[in-house]
């Protein structure tokens, strides 16, 4: 006990020197470092300009057995629409297969033989729709754009058929929070939680399992140093290297994509802090409990990073998840994170409303840092 | 020949003696099939809603009922304020609040057309979308319901019931028709395991002789290049290729996904792909000389193939200049490969030319790798 005792009176420089030693060895890895920059950046030009899922440019293809006034007219018509792309007319259904199998349309018009005699008798007539649904949403989104032709096309048709005896009920709809539903919008905080667990969970896991590995781990334990400042020493470097990147994602999100910050951004900061510190803590875990650099690589990517791109509502949302599912995302810190972020960025909510949040937060920094803290004592011994 | 035979046993031997590493990379797919397979859909289920009734009427109670009935909408509240309604809102109790304003139920039965106001949380953005169409869909309905029960004075238009639509709108979606989001993912994270098994594994296998000094203990011996190499790639091909049978036995028999092609060409195409994966990873670990680095470089250009494929958002969506760089990844190739051969069945014809380009790729990138190993190690 006296010989613990002793150890807080060695001067305060120690863990400051073991800082400045960790901090030379990220700066010196100028390859990793250079990457750890670029990465966040080319994700944010990516999910911003790349990756998006409205569909511009609709192959349609047309089967029209009897070409007749009626039929002619419904083909200017989708090939009038600026969406679309007439690319093949034929008069058999056969020819369906090879053009999806090439992938040269994404939806099939099939009309009925006889359309305008059909019309003119006042029957119905029958269109068949036929997708390529291997992409079912991209199917689902094709039909509703074609189908809303078809209607428009209707009534253009038949004014006198439909008429007096409808009743119509209009809805007034506004995206809140979101009015334009813009991807950058929702992927940006989604991405800061993704960089930072990357930053601090897997850079952590490696370095403390890489100082394991060669060895040096075993000289920092028989030094003066005491466990919790090892792992403060080995900690505080990420933590800056995970703000300063954060608000190189923030910037750019900003200057590039004028993603809205509605809230206050100090608060902002504050919450990727404690998130940071959340994946940190993770990572001591992970490189604790495993014995080689790979191991602990692999052990960070299942344990943190897939669980924060899949299970933490980013790319899918968790009200869509099924029920059993949905309970298991509340143990991914980086749900909470998101629901913070996107609070604060896009409806600029503050402490009041995401004190839950952050409270869940605390909590499970606190839980894992002390976890994280005893299995190293562990390892010690 | 028996150099390389006694090389390759040492890889294997090395390989399987890190079961927690194989297991894990095998391990990895199969969790990811899980999740994905429920958790990637924008279906969206119980839609928390609150609804401030303005009018209080029989009309305006119905449509809500309307809205409940459908399981689609689960009622938190039934606020009467806007106010409460917002703060609900922000604190994430409620994805949607619906407004029936006053003579909602007066403006039906005088002019047949009233007004609902729709709010939804676009935070969670897909959703809203869908979301949206449900409650566009259960309105559509009960207008069309209230056109028949609805005393009004337009009744007296003769027989409405001869009002027939022109057009019956069917549709039918071929290789998927239930429209599930999984058949479609699978394939995908099928290559998404290829692709790390090929590229992560060498990149690091190799970077770790590097880093312990093995790799300048084996130059010194009369072991060639071409040996090394040949022994280095050989058991991670296979390693991939075994890692496939298992996410596509997984898929199989666990998710129920259609493979409609042929196994064998399945696996054809694997071969191909891999070479181009491996000689990513053997390029990368030329460039770097630690473990931690060669899994940073690794990660980064795995990320950018994967986001570049069309594995989440389609390539036909992207913007034109990301389409031609989408054309160079031989990711997306084999990407459009596996979902040709396993949803739509395709053939040997029918994915050629996305074949040829991976050869391509595969020969150029391999050539490249292997010329770079020897500058180095020269």
């Amino acid at each position: 006990m006296s010989a613990t005792r002793k150890r807080p009176r060695r001067p305060p420089s120690t863990l400051g020197a073991f800082v400045t030693k960790e901090l030379h060895h990220i700066l010196r890895d100028r390859q990793t470092l250079a990457i750890l920059l670029l990465m966040p950046l080319v994700q944010v030009l990516l999910f911003g300009y790349a990756l998006r899922t409205d569909i511009r440019d609709l192959r349609v293809a047309v089967v029209d057995p009897t070409p007749d006034v009626v039929s002619l007219r419904l083909r200017s018509r989708l090939a009038a629409t600026t969406r679309f792309h007439l690319v093949n007319v034929s008069s058999t259904t056969n020819v369906i297969e090879g053009l999806f199998q090439r992938r040269e349309a994404d939806i099939a018009v099939v009309l009925p033989t006889s359309f305008a005699e059909r019309l003119g008798r006042g029957d119905t007539a029958q269109v068949l729709l036929v997708s390529d649904a291997s992409d079912p949403n991209t199917a689902t989104t094709i039909q509703v754009y074609v189908r809303s032709v078809l209607s428009d096309f209707e009534r253009e048709l038949g004014g006198g058929r439909e008429g007096a005896g409808t009743v119509r009920i209009g809805i007034a709809s506004r995206m809140r929070f979101n009015p334009t539903l813009e991807s950058a919008n929702l992927f940006v905080p989604g991405l800061i939680a993704l960089v930072l667990t990357l930053v601090s969970a897997l850079m952590t896991a490696i370095s403390l399992s890489r100082e394991k590995e060669l060895g040096t781990l075993e000289v920092l334990l028989v030094s003066p140093l005491r466990p919790w400042q090892i792992i403060v020493g080995k900690v505080v470097p990420y933590l800056a290297l995970g703000f300063a990147i954060t608000c190189l994602v923030l910037t750019a999100a900003r200057v590039v994509f004028a993603v809205p910050m509605l809230g206050s951004v100090t608060l902002l900061l504050a919450e990727s802090v404690l998130f940071t510190i959340v994946s940190l803590s993770l990572g001591v875990l992970v490189a604790a409990r495993t014995s080689s650099q790979r191991a602990a690589m692999l052990g960070a990517l299942v344990g943190t990073m897939m669980p924060t791109a899949l299970l933490s509502g980013m790319i899918f949302p968790i009200t869509s998840m099924p029920g059993w599912l949905q309970p298991v995302t509340r143990i991914v810190p980086a749900r909470w994170f998101i629901v913070i972020a996107r609070g604060i960025m896009l409806k600029g909510i503050g402490i009041e409303y995401l004190w839950r949040e952050t409270a869940i937060l605390a909590g499970m920094a606190l839980l894992l840092l002390v976890m994280a803290t005893r299995s190293f004592h562990a390892h010690l011994d | 020949m028996r150099v390389l035979r006694f090389l390759l046993r040492k890889e294997y031997l090395q390989i399987f003696r890190d079961r927690f590493m194989v297991a894990q990379m095998l391990l990895l797919p199969c969790i990811q099939l899980a999740i994905l397979a429920n958790a990637a859909t924008f279906e969206v289920k119980g839609a928390r809603m609150v609804v401030v009734d303005e009018d209080r009427t029989t009309s305006s109670r119905e449509l809500v009922d309307r809205f409940v009935a459908t399981g689609r909408f689960e009622l938190v509240r039934s606020s009467v304020s806007t106010k409460g309604a917002d703060a609900a809102m922000l604190r994430r109790q409620a994805g949607a609040i619906l407004r029936i304003p006053i003579a909602f139920e007066r403006d039906l039965v005088r002019t047949r057309a009233a007004t609902v106001q729709l709010v939804l949380n676009a935070e969670d953005g897909a959703a809203a979308g869908v979301t949206l169409g449900y409650a566009q869909r259960i309105i559509a309905d009960y207008a069309a319901e209230l056109a028949t029960t609805l005393p009004g004075a337009t009744v007296s238009m003769a027989a409405p019931q001869a009002r027939q639509p022109a057009l019956d709108v069917r549709t039918r979606g071929w290789y998927n028709p239930e429209l599930d989001y999984k058949f479609y993912m699978v394939p995908g994270i099928l290559v998404q395991l290829v692709t790390m098994v090929g590229t992560f594994l060498t990149a690091l296998n190799i970077v770790r002789e590097k880093e312990l000094g093995t790799l300048e203990q084996l130059n010194v011996t009369p072991i060639t290049r071409a040996q090394f190499i040949a022994a280095k790639l050989i058991p991670l091909w296979s390693l991939g290729l075994l890692g496939l049978a298992i996410g596509l036995m997984v898929a199989r028999f666990a998710f129920h996904v259609p493979i409609r092609g042929s196994v064998l060409l399945v696996f054809g195409t694997a071969s191909v792909y891999l070479l181009a994966a491996l000689s990513v990873g053997l390029l990368v670990s030329t460039m770097v000389q630690t473990q931690q680095q060669a899994m940073f470089v690794t990660f980064f250009i795995v990320l950018v193939y994967l986001l570049m494929s069309g594995l989440f958002t389609p390539v036909r969506s992207m913007p034109t200049w990301a389409q031609w760089i989408a054309q160079a990844n031989p990711t997306m190739h084999y990407m459009e490969i596996m979902r040709g051969i396993m949803l739509r069945g395709s053939g040997l014809p029918e994915i050629a030319h996305h074949l040829a380009i991976l050869a391509v790729c595969a020969v150029a990138v391999f050539t490249l790798s292997v010329r770079q190993y020897a500058k180095r190690a020269v």
